[in-house]
């Protein structure tokens, strides 16, 4: 198969980005999407030219590193799942691909296609989390959670990270990234203590970074790789309201 | 340089010996702890647990990855499971059990009191997990729920559907969340260590690396804390994440610091085969598949049939004929090696013939294709995405790829290496797994580690140390960092004519095939032989474009490759070694008549730690052998017959 490629290129944050036009030739259909960008990579370190900068990692979908938006799309066009997990067989041969990275204000660019994520990370730090020191746990099995329940929190827990839910809102929400980790906590018995400070302050986190709010567009959920239901946006602004009434309260 | 290696093993009692050692290791007072800064490295399962733990405790620590967060360190893409010896089963399973079948699959090449103390925090980990709000799979009563693995005879694997790795990780990620965010952790993301700092003979620092900006930058700590992984990307390609590296515990090797048995690698039997030559990667299919499928191969070589028109009288099902009781749940090293000689005999299937079928279809045809797809519908899933296959229809293709390395920076009972203040803990030291590792034991050791081992066994150190922490102006700082801003030079000058992964691909593809599956002493003389010519070669010919102070992929993976194009001469000096055959290490000389692993106790149960001398050919290393004392169980052939 062939291709005809055109990718972001920017140098650093400070430099303007432009769209650059590369082929890719002879590509098998088993090869995967990043495959092929390795495969266009060697061919410009051998002209000398400065190999196109990506993101990637465990090439499984798993640890949510790859971070493209291909032909506008987060992720790509085989959903669920993540850029890693494309395969060049979901394209037409002589097909033109426009690849770009995560596009949000609070992901600044690095450099060609990679971007800054950090700022989910410190959405977690305000809170998603259960203080749970080592050495005092009770017995494990001395808590009941019904299979139900758990399975709901593995559901919401499922969240990779990658970001692709910011990347794809037009108003560059992460409300379904905040909302997988306060409702995974939220429906677990030992999330509860902290349940009405933890969605406060992530909520709080998440404005501060200069999230955008949800408007119901569900771009998040057509691109998340790990299937997490916007369903649970409404469950987050459910907690939000509470945790809001309790803590004006004053409880 | 070095004497005898003194493994700090407590007197007493099998079952006493943890307990009795924490009774009477030295402590680090509360007002004391603040004054400590302790450096991680790695913030995986071990790197992780670590962190958080140590910071829970009052430390001040630093914790650094190359990743872009923690989140992502590979411990993410574990699978299957983590066992304890919770015996909720009531199936028989015992502290005892664990421990024994722990060092059983590792071929009784692994420490007695190691694995003992492993399977004695087992327990522990699972109920702080619980705590943390780790989501494992549970009944419908709401208790948890359990799965066989590989190995055992009893159910003690506990599970977070196909993603365990994932959801433990994220349960030590949001720990270190809190630690960062309560300011005890210093979080260091897309920074990696290119060199280790001693002074005085003590491990006191690190020089790093910016992987955003390039910046070189010294941190001095009162003790190093490497986390960083398994070297399995020696063999380009492997289950584990692009990034995965040795350039850690390299750097520390060449610092003094011994490397324990690097021979010992483990080749996963249920991996998707390879499937063209830019293949970056090889994605495992849990192990957790082999209870409900079952390995065959067509009886007749070159059998092109389509498999659904071989008929079953044709089909050799080759685990259940030769390991009656333990049929499709033979431990990793006996499963690979077995699809390998099938392979080798041409009767491997598949477009290489590199394969051998994995197949469902008793399994569907006994509780429904519902079912199966509830057990396992991820993995087929990802099978479909990156074959194109559908595995209800059509058995799965699989074949053994690298996944794990047992050997790593030797450590004693405290997870201290023989460098003083330098600790190794998780896949990165050697301790626990033998020659070979049992599925799901994996994440119990990283976890063990470090929320319930580091956290007792580093005060004993630290005790000593108070004030001696130097600053970053030191002189050995001002070295470590010139040598290393000299090596980026030296690479990003040499503008030769082959890219960075064509080395890598090249000297993968040599170990797979010398040192891989199976080892025989004239094909590692032939790879010792040939990996310093290639050695050679990159450093004359690699083309790293770029330079140093800014972002760099090329320059990343040529600082890594040149690290494992050294580390790859030191795994088959090891293996040359190592004349037997034990677990994942198999010594086509050394076999029983029907094609096991022969071990020689009498003149190899003990641990091989490498010390350096330089490279290669001009100083080997030089080898520093630990006898295993078993007091308590008796050395025998393994059998899963």
């Amino acid at each position: 198969m062939r291709f005809k490629l055109k990718v972001w290129r920017q140098k650093d944050p400070k430099a303007k980005g432009k769209l650059v036009e590369y082929e890719a030739i002879g590509v098998s259909p088993n090869t995967s999407f990043l495959e092929m960008l390795d495969v266009v990579n060697e061919g410009l370190v051998a002209r000398g030219e400065e190999p196109i900068a990506f993101d990637s990692d465990c090439r499984e979908g798993i640890c949510g590193t790859c971070s493209l938006t291909i032909n506008g799309e987060a992720h790509g066009p085989d959903h669920p799942g993540a850029a890693c997990e494309v395969y060049m067989r979901r394209f037409k041969d002589g097909a033109t691909i426009v690849v770009e990275p995560f596009r949000a204000k609070p992901f600044p660019l690095i450099k060609d296609l990679v971007v800054d994520r950090s700022a989910l990370d410190r959405i977690v730090q305000a809170g998603g989390f259960v203080a749970a020191r080592a050495g005092s746990a009770p017995e494990a099995n001395s808590t009941l959670i019904p299979k139900h329940r758990a399975d709901r929190a593995m559901e919401a827990a499922a969240c990779i990270g990658c970001g692709a839910c910011a990347a794809a809102c037009p108003n560059a929400s992460a409300m379904l990234f905040t909302a997988a980790k306060v409702s995974h906590l939220a429906f677990l018995p030992q999330g509860q203590p902290e349940r009405t400070s933890r969605v406060l302050k992530m909520v709080t986190a998440m404005d501060a970074e200069g999230f955008g709010n949800c408007t119901n567009t569900y771009e998040c959920e057509a691109v998340c790789p790990a299937e997490i239901s916007a369903s649970l946006i409404a469950k987050l602004n459910r907690e939000y309201v509470i945790a809001s009434l309790r803590r004006n309260a004053g409880e | 340089m070095i004497g005898s290696l003194d493994s700090k093993i407590p007197s007493g009692p099998l079952a006493d010996k943890w307990a009795n050692h924490k009774d009477h290791s030295r402590l680090v007072s509360p007002n004391n702890r603040r004054k400590f800064e302790i450096i991680v490295v790695g913030s995986g399962l071990a790197g992780g647990s670590a962190a958080a733990t140590l910071g829970e405790l009052g430390y001040h620590v630093k914790c650094f990855c190359y990743q872009d967060s923690p989140r992502r360190a590979h411990s993410i893409a574990a699978q299957g499971g983590i066992n304890a010896a919770k015996n909720y089963q009531n199936d028989g399973d015992s502290v005892f059990r664990l421990f024994y079948d722990t060092i059983k699959g590792g071929d009784f090449r692994s420490r007695e009191a190691n694995v003992y103390r492993l399977a004695e925090v087992s327990n522990l980990i699972i109920d702080h997990c619980v705590e943390q709000g780790v989501p494992f799979a549970r009944e419908y009563g709401g208790l948890l729920a359990n799965r066989s693995f590989g190995g055992a005879q009893v159910s003690r694997t506990f599970y977070a559907r196909g993603q365990t790795g994932q959801q433990l990780l994220l349960g030590a990620y949001q720990a270190l969340c809190r630690q960062i965010a309560a300011g005890n952790v210093e979080m260091f993301p897309q920074t990696e260590m290119l060199d280790l700092v001693l002074i005085d003979g003590h491990a006191k620092g690190i020089v790093t690396r910016s992987l955003v900006s390039g910046r070189i930058e010294s941190h001095s700590g009162d003790a190093v804390v490497l986390a960083t992984g398994g070297y399995g990307n020696v063999f380009y390609l492997s289950t584990n994440a692009r990034g995965c590296n040795v350039t850690a515990t390299y750097r520390a090797y060449k610092k003094g610091a011994l490397f324990a048995n690097p021979c010992y690698t483990q080749i996963h039997p249920t991996c998707i085969p390879v499937s063209g030559e830019n293949q970056s990667k090889l994605t495992l299919m849990s192990e957790s598949l082999r209870n409900d499928g079952r390995v065959w191969v067509p009886k007749k070589p070159d059998d092109k049939r389509p498999p659904s028109q071989i008929p079953e009288a044709e089909r050799d099902y080759y685990l259940e004929r030769k390991y009656p009781s333990f049929g499709n749940l033979a431990p990793r090293d006996i499963s690979s090696r077995s699809a390998k000689e099938v392979c080798d005999e041409g009767r491997g299937v598949g477009e290489s013939g590199r394969g051998v079928y994995l197949d469902f279809a008793d399994a569907i045809a006994r509780v429904g294709e519902n079912t199966i797809r509830e057990r396992y519908g991820n993995l087929f899933h990802i099978y479909e995405k990156i074959t194109g296959e559908n595995a209800y229809e059509r058995p799965m293709r699989i074949y053994p790829a690298v996944h794990y390395t047992m050997g790593g920076l030797w450590v004693d009972y405290n997870l201290m290496s023989n460098v003083p203040g330098l600790h190794v803990i998780g896949e990165a030291n050697f301790s626990d797994h033998g020659a070979n590792r049992l599925g799901a034991s994996a994440l119990m050791q990283g976890l063990a580690d470090g929320y319930f081992v580091l956290p007792y066994t580093l005060p004993a150190y630290l005790a000593g140390q108070i004030g001696k922490r130097p600053a970053t102006d030191h002189p050995e700082f001002r070295k470590a960092e010139s040598d290393v801003q000299a090596r980026t030079r030296k690479l990003l000058a040499i503008n030769g004519k082959r890219s960075v992964d064509s080395f890598h691909r090249e000297l993968g593809l040599l170990l797979w095939d010398k040192c891989g599956m199976a080892r025989n002493a004239a094909g590692l003389s032939e790879a010792l032989a040939r990996i310093p010519a290639l050695r050679e070669e990159f450093w004359r010919d690699v083309r790293v474009p770029g330079d140093g102070e800014e972002f760099n992929q090329s320059l990343e993976r040529a600082g890594r490759v040149a690290d494992f194009l050294e580390f790859a001469e030191l795994m088959c000096t090891d293996a040359l070694s190592r004349d037997e055959s034990c677990g994942g290490h198999f010594r086509e000389e050394h076999q029983t008549p029907d094609g096991e692993a022969l071990r020689d106790d009498e003149h190899f149960a003990d641990v091989f730690a490498w010390e350096y001398q330089g490279n290669g050919s001009v100083a080997p290393p030089k080898l520093h052998r630990e006898p295993l004392v078993f007091e308590t169980v008796e050395l025998t052939q393994r059998s899963y017959k």
